[in-house]
């Protein structure tokens, strides 16, 4: 089996417009999470989101194109041009044929859904726009992308929630590795600032009326994220071959359901995809330095992800740093995997693991090292990035660190 | 203490939760109802429906018990404009 590597990272969120700027933020523990300006907030319990600041279509898209793009899509689009153009590869009618797009999205472009709905609902408008249904499907960013860099492979999307992305990787990573394909995009796109879906959000009263604190012992739940990130994925040896720069190896994949609750996290089901992650890896829970958190800032998620933890890794537990960077993107939802997974890369590469932003106060039933506040300069080999989505599907990738 | 606004809400309850009447009662705490968080969420919004009102989550946290739902919600429903 192939080793695989990442060689390309893009990203566009509410901490930067491009994985400089995302870098930088995580780095310095600086949250994007801000009034939203984009809707309305006037009549919701919350105010506040990760929205991708000042964000103009017009810089990355003509207008023809933005009016067959919903937002999401537009995201996944400028984090694949970033990541494959930070990849350096060289594009051959051969590779564009053995290259593969694995994407995921939670709602999808359910924001165009939502005014083509209100026209008809609320405006009594007898039709709705003609690209709304190509606007609106979750796989509208893989098949935006294969048409922008014109990749005729294996596309497809993935949408388990909250860990829609995480999945996303994972696949395409064993699709590299087995010799599915030789390089494969994937990562995640959301863009949920719609008011519709905000008031969905809002009736299940997980969303926080202040910001995201996650393990910290007065949080009060997740705020949302919009934004893409976009990872190239290649055999380690053809990305040796060709002089091409390493962030690190994805090492393992692991899955599990909870089969338990359709919202409530289970530990067991956390624990389990950890584990799997680290058998596909065949690594020992002791090899791991660091791991980037579901961490939401619910008081049901942190706590039974601590449990987890401390049930997978043992007394190990306490000398691992975790951390969750939601408290600075925000809860990408479909997108979080693939912002956390570039948040892990880039913490591998650069030697510094990203803080828990927004941290005040301990939490006995969330008892781990979370690095409060301050990103701390630490090499580690091996972390993992976990993703638990409503529904009990969860997901972790296990990565290396690349030392050259 | 039975009056009109307890009925209701163990109407809603028992209606939300598809169960039997006469075992929703203000004795009995969530936890032996069966009710679990999503539950609740379900249960407040019903009750934000029944008697249109808005219930905030700093006020729905700590309320663990059908006695402490029905006096939450006659709080809320006394201070409602009438």
């Amino acid at each position: 089996m192939r080793r695989v590597a990442v060689t390309g990272i893009g990203a566009i969120c509410g901490i930067g417009h491009n994985r400089h700027e995302f870098w930088s933020s995580l780095r310095t523990g600086a949250s994007g999470i801000a009034p939203v300006r984009e809707v309305d907030m006037s009549e919701l319990r919350f105010a506040n989101g990760a929205e991708v600041q000042h964000y103009r279509p017009a810089d990355h898209f003509s207008e023809k194109q933005c009016d067959f793009m919903d937002r999401f899509a537009q995201f996944a689009v400028i984090a694949a041009r970033e990541a494959a153009a930070d990849s350096g590869i060289q594009w051959t009618s051969e590779l564009r044929e053995n290259s593969a797009i694995v994407t995921g999205s939670c709602v999808g472009g359910q924001a165009t859904e939502d005014q083509g709905f209100q026209a008809i609902y609320k405006e009594g408008r007898n039709r709705v726009h003609p690209l709304t249904i190509p606007k609106t499907m979750a796989n509208a960013g893989a098949s935006h992308i294969s048409m922008e860099l014109r990749i005729t492979g294996p596309s497809f999307t993935f949408s388990t929630a909250c860990a829609s992305s995480t999945h996303a990787i994972g696949h395409a990573f064993w699709m590299v590795r087995s010799g599915a394909v030789d390089l494969a995009l994937a990562g995640g796109s959301e863009a949920p600032f719609s008011f519709g879906i905000l008031r969905a959000w809002e009736a299940m009263r997980v969303v926080s009326p202040d910001t995201c604190r996650p393990f910290s012992k007065d949080r009060t739940g997740m705020i949302l994220g919009e934004g893409a990130a976009m990872l190239v994925l290649e055999p380690l040896e053809a990305a040796l071959a060709r002089g091409a720069a390493v962030y690190g190896e994805i090492a393992g994949f692991g899955m599990s359901a909870d089969a338990a609750h359709i919202t409530q996290p289970s530990p067991g089901g956390a624990a389990q995809a950890m584990r799997m992650a680290l058998r596909d890896a065949r690594l020992n829970p002791e090899q791991i330095g660091y791991i980037n958190a579901h961490g939401t800032g619910t008081l049901a998620n942190d706590a039974a992800e601590t449990t987890a933890i401390r049930q997978l890794f043992g007394p190990h537990a306490g000398r691992l740093a975790v951390s969750s960077t939601k408290s600075m993107h925000g809860h990408g939802l479909g997108a979080a995997g693939a912002f956390e997974a570039s948040a892990t890369l880039l913490a591998l590469r650069h030697a510094v693991l990203p803080p828990t932003a927004n941290y005040r106060e301990a939490d006995p039933d969330c008892d781990l090292d979370v690095i409060p506040n301050v990103a701390r300069e630490l090499a580690v080999e091996y972390a993992l990035s976990n993703s638990f989505a409503f529904g009990g599907l969860n997901a972790v990738l296990a990565f290396r660190a690349h030392t050259t | 203490m039975s009056d009109a606004l307890t009925d209701r809400v163990l109407r809603v309850i028992a209606a939300t939760q598809r169960l039997p009447m006469e075992s929703v009662t203000p004795d009995k705490s969530f936890e032996e109802l069966g009710i679990d968080s999503m539950d609740g969420v379900n249960i407040l919004f019903a009750l934000e429906s029944e008697f249109d009102i808005s219930i905030p989550d700093e006020e729905a946290r700590g309320i663990q018990t059908v006695g402490a739902m029905i006096e939450g919600v006659r709080r809320l429903a006394d201070a409602a404009p009438k």
